[in-house]
This record gives structure tokens, sequence and C-alpha cells, in this order.
């Protein structure tokens, strides 16, 4: 379609394309909008993870936040739907080829106002999909009113101060049974870029509540979704790093200093040990920490929950192994003997 | 049997001829008392005994509890359509017993449970008392199954009274309980003996029985919303994603039914090609219904209108980011929650100007229990064909009762895939292409579906403006340029939607137009009507966008009635805006009350129109 641009041949990954291939069109977004940074990860993630662009289907709702996939992997497919409405867009689209996977990009106003209800139950079925919240506690692209992740107090320009409690993204996924739920920060590129990784690797639905700032409507340092009081907090569960399938992990650790998770194709994470002892394992471990991280005002990041093995939603289809897009009539049209079973079975 | 043998069989008493194979019996039962087996058992032997024969189930919003009444209509000349007559009345529910007793046509049969005291009789209908609980205790049912083994007692009381083949009774228990002796046994020996007691002690003084044809033996009884999903599936549908509403429901349940049955792959043994998904509601229903059709499954979904009300939103991106759905609204009476269990056409304009802007839906409309079927596999190929979203607009009289219908065909076209662009031909034009060009100049464009490998093949869907690139656009030419395409491909539409359906009488001057279930009244009524000398064409629509011998039809004649089962007259208000010209040749003739039309109603609404 339009001209792809040549990729620098002098630097290229495994499956031979260079890192302006899976960038997208120049972002229109603000400047210094924490969004552009996740875009950026996920170019990084996707290129070092040698995945080809085709692989993947981007998916997004309506906002700021939403209109990003535009800027990054110009050689996948995507679709830019409806405020709130993506997951089930993102489910029928991903029944049409299995060997793909989702990456989608929503807002906190597109999954936690009017989309509640749509990322509650794509979470219980674990559709394999990569879902990115970049969450600025704002509605960036109607201009500044409050979301439901705006905390109580907080002083909009032109709205007042917001007077409910806010919604805890990271805490609903896990209450919905998400398989991978993690939290970051914009302002800490490389943990986003590892989180990517091991998200992408995931066989489930992997929720990644991603504290994206909004510059023009909501960064003043008081205000929890800034980029100074996220500098401020962020209190990092552990030092992760991803490690594809069949390759060597290269560092030596310490006994003890690292916990592996080992992901569904075989790929690792490794956890490097900080402050405290956390296993990914325990949900109820999980709960407690993010109860601790609000009570203590942190900004709690790293990877908060997995159950690498459950099923995705495909995966309890039994489908064929041909991408149900690509069967012809043979295979979907009944033979012409059955319409005289049909007819008897109608009495 | 012949009349002769039927006429020495009733006892004495009956001071009339007999009257064959022409009245109507309505059951008033309980709502969950389990009497629906026992019409479902009557309606398959009458069938299976070659009569002609509807059954209509007017039901309650409720589980268990309330008052329930189910008519079946046996008719030779095929006239299927409800009638407000009931010759038989079964009374089994004590609260309507005066209501059923009053209900019963002067010279006709009242027959009632026994336990129910029953004072003040009719000496102008025959009135038969049945010992249900005696049976029904006397029975070797488990007592949790007594209160539904209580309904078959009716049914062999009224086998004897009219005639029914008590062999047919036995093979439509045997379908019923799928081959299951001991259920089959069971129902079946209350039955014998309801039969039998009937025999012993029970004079008739009535005229009405039945007796055997063959008019059914190349005929199916089937619903329509198990019509519409095994249409679907011989369509090819690949995802179907619902969520529950009355009367709709029964087309995923079909699905559920039926697809593992006819969908296994051919190539991969025990592998499925489809997917049946219950959403978490109509928003997401619709919302993955368009995912899957945007990467190219045959994607469908199916609901009622508060339902329908949800996906207005949705149905405007496919229409506008181009998407081939198909959407079954099985219709309800509303506005709002409405009568939830009762019939009605009121969704017609809602449909099609769903969604806000400027959006024109393609609508099918079936008009039987054969086209539910034929629309189910066609709809796919319209709506793949010209990439838009196709609603198929069923109603609850077709989605939900058994009719009499022709076996199901086997589609005549191979399926029609529409312009879709894999891996070589893009290779084949050079990566040249764009999503919204109209290469042919017939307004579709070409698409390619996600899992192309093709470096050119992606491209980004939305509802935003777009150029021909898919690329984000709020260019006033390039805006301008886009709606009017989509309105050529509209227009493209009328070439391959279903023709209407036309029946003439020659020398007639009035024309009566119509769609959907309305058909059977109708078709009574045309007969009534020219018995009294006023003779009339008939146009059955089936589709929106109009073709043009809609407007001829209309032309054609002095005045035209436009019948329907709303109260706005919906098909009315669309075919004047289409033809305005025509406007004074038009007359609405619109009824809404929750029940299916009669033709009494059609033939006094023409005469009193007509000044007849
Ligand atoms: C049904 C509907 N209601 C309202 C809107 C208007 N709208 C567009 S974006 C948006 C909020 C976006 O907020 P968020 O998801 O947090 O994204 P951000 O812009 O902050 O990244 C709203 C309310 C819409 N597009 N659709
Ligand atoms: S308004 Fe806020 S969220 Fe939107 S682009 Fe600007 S900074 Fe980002
Ligand atoms: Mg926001």
């Amino acid at each position: 379609m339009a001209d792809q641009k040549i990729a620098s041949r002098t630097q290229v990954n495994l499956v031979g394309l260079g890192k302006a291939d899976y960038r997208g069109n120049p972002s229109t977004l603000c400047q210094g909008c924490g969004h552009n940074s996740i875009s950026s990860q996920i170019i990084a993630a996707c290129y070092e993870l040698d995945i080809l662009p085709e692989q993947i289907v981007k998916f997004s709702g309506i906002g700021c936040s939403s209109k990003s996939p535009t800027y990054f992997l110009g050689r996948s497919f995507g679709f830019n739907g409806l405020h709130g409405r993506m997951p089930s867009l993102a489910t029928g689209a991903l029944f049409g080829d299995h060997t793909l996977r989702g990456l989608a990009v929503s807002g906190d106003g597109d999954t936690a106002s009017i989309g509640m209800g749509q990322f509650k139950h794509v979470l219980r079925r674990n559709l394999r999909l990569v879902y990115i919240v970049e969450n600025n506690g704002v509605y960036g692209l109607t201009k500044g009113q409050f979301s439901a992740t705006a905390e109580v107090g907080l002083y909009l320009k032109g709205q007042g101060s917001n007077p409910y409690m806010p919604v805890d993204i990271a805490w609903e996924a896990l209450v919905g049974n998400a398989t991978f739920v993690a939290r970051s920060f914009a302002g800490d590129p490389k943990q986003v870029k590892e989180l990517i990784k091991a998200a992408l690797s995931h066989r489930g639905i992997a929720l990644l509540d991603i504290i994206s700032p909004c510059v023009t409507f909501n960064n003043k340092d008081t205000a929890v979704h800034s980029y100074a009081w996220g500098k401020e907090h962020e209190v990092a569960l552990h030092e992760l790093s991803y490690v594809p399938p069949a390759e060597e992990i290269m560092v030596d650790y310490e006994e003890g200093e690292i916990q592996e998770v080992t992901m569904h194709d075989g790929s690792k994470v490794i956890l490097k040990k900080l402050e405290h002892d956390y296993d990914p394992y325990n949900r109820a471990e999980a709960m407690r920490i993010l109860e601790e991280a609000n009570a203590k005002q942190w900004l709690l990041t790293g990877l908060i929950y997995i159950d690498p093995d459950k099923p995705s939603l495909l995966d309890i289809y039994n489908l064929t192994e041909t991408p149900l897009n690509r069967l012809t009539e043979n295979r979907l049209r009944p033979p012409r003997e059955s319409i005289k079973q049909v007819n008897d079975l109608m009495f | 049997m012949s009349l002769a043998q039927v006429k020495d069989d009733l006892k004495p008493g009956l001071e009339t001829q007999p009257i064959v194979n022409a009245f109507s019996i309505t059951v008033g039962s309980v709502n969950g008392s389990g009497s629906q087996t026992s019409n479902l058992t009557i309606l398959r032997a009458l069938f299976k005994m070659g009569i002609p024969v509807s059954g209509k189930n007017l039901f309650p919003s409720n589980i268990q509890g309330l008052p329930t009444w189910y008519t079946i209509r046996v008719n030779k000349d095929g006239f299927l359509a409800r009638c407000d007559e009931s010759e038989i009345v079964i009374a089994m529910n004590p609260a309507t017993l005066y209501k059923d007793l009053h209900d019963v046509q002067p010279g006709g049969a009242f027959f009632y449970a026994d336990d129910i005291p029953l004072t003040n009789k009719r000496d102008d209908v025959s009135i038969y008392p049945m010992p249900v609980k005696a049976i029904s205790r006397s029975s070797s049912a488990p007592t949790e199954l007594r209160d539904y083994i209580a309904n078959m007692v009716y049914v062999g009381v009224l086998a004897r009274m009219i005639n029914i083949d008590m062999e047919k009774i036995h093979l439509a228990l045997h379908f019923h309980f799928k081959g299951k002796t001991a259920p089959i046994d069971l129902n079946f020996g209350v039955i014998q003996k309801a039969y039998d007691w009937a025999n012993e002690n029970l004079t008739k003084t009535d005229p009405y029985v039945v007796e055997p044809m063959n008019l059914t033996d190349e005929c199916i009884l089937a619903d329509g919303n198990t019509a519409a999903a095994l249409g679907s599936i011989f369509g090819g549908v690949q995802l179907a994603a619902w969520y529950p509403i009355t009367p709709a429901s029964g087309i995923a349940e079909a699905l559920i039914e039926y697809m593992p049955m006819f969908r296994k792959d051919p190539q991969e043994p025990g592998k499925n090609t489809f997917a049946i998904v219950q959403a978490e509601d109509e928003l997401a229903a619709i919302g993955m219904t368009i995912g899957a059709g945007w990467s190219g499954l045959r994607a469908m979904t199916s609901t009622s209108g508060p339902g329908l009300s949800l996906m207005a939103e949705y149905t405007g991106l496919a229409y506008f980011a181009e998407i081939p759905i198909v959407v079954w609204d099985v219709q309800r009476v509303g506005p709002s929650t409405g009568l939830p269990t009762r019939t009605a056409q009121g969704d017609l304009t809602f449909a099609h100007f769903i969604s806000h802007g400027d959006t024109q839906i393609v609508i099918l409309l079936p008009g039987s229990i054969n086209e539910c079927f034929e629309f189910g596999w066609k709809s796919f190929d319209i709506a793949e064909r010209l990439q838009t979203p196709v609603f198929v607009l069923s109603d609850l009289d077709f989605g939900m009762n058994q009719w009499m219908a022709d076996k199901f065909e086997y589609p005549d076209t191979p399926m029609e895939r529409g312009k879709v662009l894999w891996e070589a031909d893009l290779e084949r034009l050079k990566g040249q292409w764009a999503r919204y060009k109209d290469v042919d100049g017939d307004g579709v464009t070409y698409r390619t579906l996600p899992g192309n490998r093709h470096p050119n093949a992606a491209y980004f869907g939305r509802g935003t403006g777009h150029d021909e690139n898919a690329r984000y656009s709020e260019d006033n030419k390039v805006w301008h340029a886009l709606l009017d395409r989509l309105k050529k491909k509209y227009e493209k539409a009328r070439e391959f939607v279903p023709a209407p359906v036309i029946q003439k009488e020659p020398g007639a001057e009035i024309g009566i137009i119509s769609f959907g279930s309305t058909d059977p009244a109708i078709q009574e009524a045309r007969v009534e009507l020219l018995k009294k000398g006023v003779k009339t064409d008939f146009m059955r629509v089936r589709a929106m966008p109009f073709c043009e011998d809609v407007r001829e039809f209309i032309k054609a004649h002095r005045q035209n009635y436009v019948i329907e089962m709303n109260r706005d007259g919906q098909l009315h208000q669309l075919i004047s805006l289409e033809y305005p010209t025509e406007v004074m040749k038009l007359k609405s003739i619109a009824y809404t009350d929750g029940l299916p039309l009669t033709a009494r109603f059609v033939r006094e609404a023409i005469l009193a129109e007509e000044k007849i």
C-alpha cells in the first residue's frame, strides 16, 4: 500500500528488518506525552523480539492513547474501533487467524469508564492479547475531564475537584481473573519494554497498566499520574529482563537473587530481587501488595501476577490448524447430501 | 378413514354433519406446567396424518404460573394463519376456565379438567370433563412428573374425540424424546389410558373430526429460528456471537445444537470450522461479530429490539468501515421492553436507518420458514459482496412457532466471498493496492485480511474519516467522495437482493403490499375477498433497497394497501420516501396488538377502505 521505507540494511534483526520497519506514521500527540514513549517501546520490543509485523494485529478504542497504534508497526493490520468497545472487536478479529498476536492500546477512560464491562469480560476469556492501558487519570482527547482512575481531590482546570474514588486497573484485572497483570511507568522505558516482550510471549491476556502522563491536562507535580510524582514514588517489585526461547541466560546471578518465570512459549522472564521478596505466581500476595502500595502511596511497578499456562480463548475452541479466515467453501458449506439429514431432523 | 366411517364412528347425539379438517383447537394452561410437549405432540401427530396444520404459542413473559394458550389450526385448504375463533377449547387452567368456555365457537367442544368446578355451563357447546388427576395418578410416573404427565391426558381424550391416529402420536413422542423409550412409554401410557377412558365414557356431540390426507408428505415442521440457524450453517457461518433475548435466543441455541453435527472440518477430522461466543451484552456481541467480519470470517449475531438498540453505534462503524456482517433481528413488541413474548414488525425503520449520520442498511425480509433458511445463507453472500452489514428481520411468530414448510433446499449458488486480496494477488499487483479505492467503479473496493503475510497487505481500519489508503483524513472532498461511494454501493445492492414476490389476479385494481409473517393471513384474505368479488394483486417485499418492481407494482394499481404489524406504518413510510410521486396511491393499514395478523382483519380492513 503506502510506500515502505527501505530499512537500513546496516542494522537488521533476525527476520531481516530494520527498526524503521516497525515504525508507523509520525505521532500527532503532544510533545512529551507519555503515550509517545510507550509507542517507542512497542517498536523497540517488537524489533528486538524479531517478530514479523505481519504477525501482529493492533487494536484500540478512542482517545489520544487509542490513536497511538497509527504511530507504530505500520506494517501490521490494525483497527481503531469504538470508545470502550475495543475488547469485543479484538476478540472477534483474533478468531480469524489463530497464529496472530493481538496488541491493544487503550486509555483509562476507554478501559475503566465507558469500557469497564468489555475490559472485565475480555480478561475472563483469556484472549491472547497484550492489553496496554495508557493511564493518565484524565480524558486527553476531550480536553481534560476526570477519568475513572483520577484520585479523589484531584483538581483540574474547568472541572473542579474530583469527588469520587478511583478505579485501580491492575486490581480490577487481578480480581477479573487476568492471567498476566503488570504495572509500569512511561518514565521507566526499560521496564516498559521488557514487560511488553514478556506480554507478547504470554499465552493469554496480558494486562499492562502503564502510568502515562498527560503533559497537557494532568501533569502537576502533586497529581499521581504526573511524571514528577511517578519518579518520586515508583517502587519496582523487581528488575525485569526478558530472555527469548532457546537463548542462554548470560548473566550470573547470586543464589536466591533471581526468580525465573518460564512463559508458555519457552521464553523466560528473569526477575531480579530488589528490596522485597516477591512471588508473581501468588494471587493473594498480589492483592496484598497492591493494597500496601495503595496505603503507602507507592507507584508499584513490575510483574504483579502471572499464570503462564492457562489455555487461551482460542485454545478451548478446538479450531482447525488452517486459520479460519483461509477456509474455503468446500470446508465451510456442508456437502449436498447433508440437506437430507437436515430435513429428516425437522420431523 | 373415509368420511362415512367417521360418521359411523360418531356416537349418537350428533345431529350435524361432521366438519372435517377445518377448525382450531386452543389449549389454555398454566405457563411452565409442561403443556408445550402435549401441544407439540398433537401438532406433530396431525402433521403426520397429512393434514395442513399450524401451531401458535401465546405465552406470557414468565417462567411459571401465568396463563398461556396454544392454538392449533387444522385446515385442509392449507390456510394456516392465526384465526380468532376456536371450535375446540381445552381448559387446564382454573384461572381462565370461564374465559376459555366463553371463547368456544357456538356448536364447538369444550374439554376441561374435572377437578376444576364448573358451575356455569353453556348449552350451545358440547362439554366434556376429563379425569386428569385420576388418570395421571394411576400412571406409573414418579410424583414429581405427575403434573407434567397430567397434560398428556388431554392428548389422549382429544385423540379419541377427534380421531387423531394413535400411531402418529407415538411417532411424535418418539421424535420429541429423541427415541428414549422410558419417557416415550410413560407418556404414551397416559395418553392411551385417557384415550380408553374417553372411548368408554364420553359421547361425542360436536361435529369436529380429523381425517388423514396426504398434503404434508413433502413438508417439514420447523420454527424460523431453527431455519435461520440451519441456513446460516449452510452459508458457512464461522463466528456467531450473541446475548440471550426472547425471541431470538433460539437462533444461537440451534447453532449450538447443529454446528457440531454439520460443521466439523472435512480435512482436519474433529476440528471446528466455527466458534459460538455468548457475549456479555449486545454491544460486545456485535463488536465480536464486526471484528470477525473484518478478519474475513462469515460472522453473525442475533437479537431482538432491545439488543438492536444497543447495537446502533457499532453498526454505524461496520457500515462506514465497510465490514460484512449479518444481524438477525427477531422482532418482538416494542418500544422498550414492551411485550417480550409477543410478535410485531416494529423495527423496520430503526433497523434501516440505525446509527448516527447518513446510514442505510441493507435489509432482508423473510416471509416464510423456507426464506428464513434461504436468507440464512444468502445474507452472507450479499454482505461479503457489498462489504456492508446485512440485517435480516424475522419476528417472534416465525422464530418461536412451529410452521409447516417445504423441505429446505440446498443453496443453489456457490458462495460469493467478495473482493479479497491474498498474498498471491498482491504479488501480482506488485503490492499496489488501496483499501478504499473504487477500482471497478461499482463502489465496492478490495480488502485484505489480517494474517495476509504480504508486506503491503496491512491497513488500519477505523471509524474516523479516511482516504483511499485508509489513512486518517479530515479533507472535505475526501469525505464527500467517500459518502457518495457508500451510497453507490447501496444502489448497487438493488441488483442482487431478493426481488419481491408478486401474485396477480387478472383485472385487479387493488394492490396489497406487505412483508414478513403477515403472508398467510393475506393469502387467506385474498381468497375470501375474491369470493366477494374483490380482486387483489399482492406484492411481498423481501428486501431493502427496493428494486424497480416495487414502483411498477404501485403504479399498476388504483390503490395500494400497505399492510403491516406496527402502529406507524413503517413499510408505508419507507416506500413513500422512496417513491414520493406515488404516495397518493399508497394507503397504510398498520395494526399491532402483539398477536399475529388474521385473515379476518385484513379482509375487513380492505372492505372498509373500499367501502364495500
Ligand atoms: C460513545 C462515545 N462517547 C464519548 C466519546 C468522546 N470521547 C472521545 S475520547 C474520550 C475519552 C478518552 O479518554 P482516555 O481513554 O483516558 O484516553 P486519553 O485521551 O486520555 O489517552 C471521550 C469521552 C466518544 N468518542 N464516544
Ligand atoms: S492531550 Fe494529553 S494525552 Fe492527549 S496527546 Fe496531549 S499529552 Fe497526550
Ligand atoms: Mg486518559
